[in-house]
């Protein structure tokens, strides 16, 4: 039920999806309220969101802010496009590394499934070259691993 | 800087990035690199200095020629950041799982689980 799975798409797409027990409007609401946002979207173990802007409108900004608690953290900056509330987010964001990473459109849809919900996160790279990059740098042979870790864990 | 900061540095230059793409189908001269990017070659040689520089790539010298490659030490701490960062995003779907069943749960006293 609960497994992620990545796909590339055309020359620019990575695709990330994963199935949740609960309706679309819950699922949504989990990835639109910075009260909830702050409970889970959190990285590893030990991390926490201190800030958390989320104005889920249209030309709306986010912006989350990650810490370890112990001096060292980065954030993400980004852009709400179009929103159709419980089906579909579009929206543009970038991380600061510090160094600001290249602009990742994204597109997220929740789909009523079997009673619960589908989650697909279209991500869109500037360009074939950045995503090969990706691909080169072993990014697909890593990811590979760890879902091979998650599927002998559930 | 550490060495992933480095790298990722590195990684930040589009043009940095389509090398590494282009290498990662196998060893090639600074000559064959700049001809698809249309750059001078020393222009191509001060990317390669910095993908050096983070590990990303080796050179060796072969005549006047010094031909380079990916080099698999740079990419496994590359590889290995991004593993984290995997189980990471496994890891925040799980707790939205958390989240998602206290949404589910009623509030009032004495709720069925």
């Amino acid at each position: 039920m609960s497994k992620l799975t990545l796909t590339t798409e055309g020359e620019r797409f990575v695709v990330v999806s994963r199935r949740f027990r609960a309706p679309p409007e819950a699922v949504y609401r989990a990835h639109t309220e910075p009260q909830l946002i702050q409970k889970w979207l959190l990285g590893p173990d030990g991390w926490t969101m201190p800030v958390c802007v989320c104005e889920a409108r249209p030309g709306g900004k986010l912006r989350y802010e990650w810490s370890n608690g112990e001096g060292r953290g980065f954030f993400v900056t980004g852009e709400f496009l179009e929103l159709e509330p419980y089906r579909r987010i579009v929206h543009v964001e970038r991380m600061f590394l510090p160094e600001r990473t290249p602009d990742n459109h994204v597109e997220t849809t929740f789909e009523v499934e079997r009673g619960g919900t589908l989650m697909t996160m279209r991500m869109s790279l500037p360009d074939a070259a950045t995503r090969a990059a990706m691909l080169a740098t072993g990014m697909e042979h890593g990811m590979e691993a760890s879902f091979a870790r998650l599927e002998s864990m559930l | 800087m550490n060495k992933l900061d480095a790298a990722f540095f590195a990684l930040s230059d589009p043009t940095r990035r389509a090398i590494l793409a282009r290498l990662a189908s196998g060893e090639v001269t600074v000559m064959e690199l700049a001809k698809p990017f249309e750059m001078t070659q020393p222009a191509i040689s001060r990317h390669l200095k910095v993908l050096e520089d983070a590990g990303l790539i080796s050179r060796r010298v072969e005549g006047t020629r010094r031909p380079c490659r990916l080099d698999p030490g740079g990419i496994e701490t590359i590889e290995q950041w991004l593993d984290l960062m995997h189980k990471a995003l496994a890891r925040n779907y799980d707790r939205l799982d958390q989240v998602l069943a206290e949404m589910k749960r009623p509030k009032r006293k004495g709720a069925q689980r």
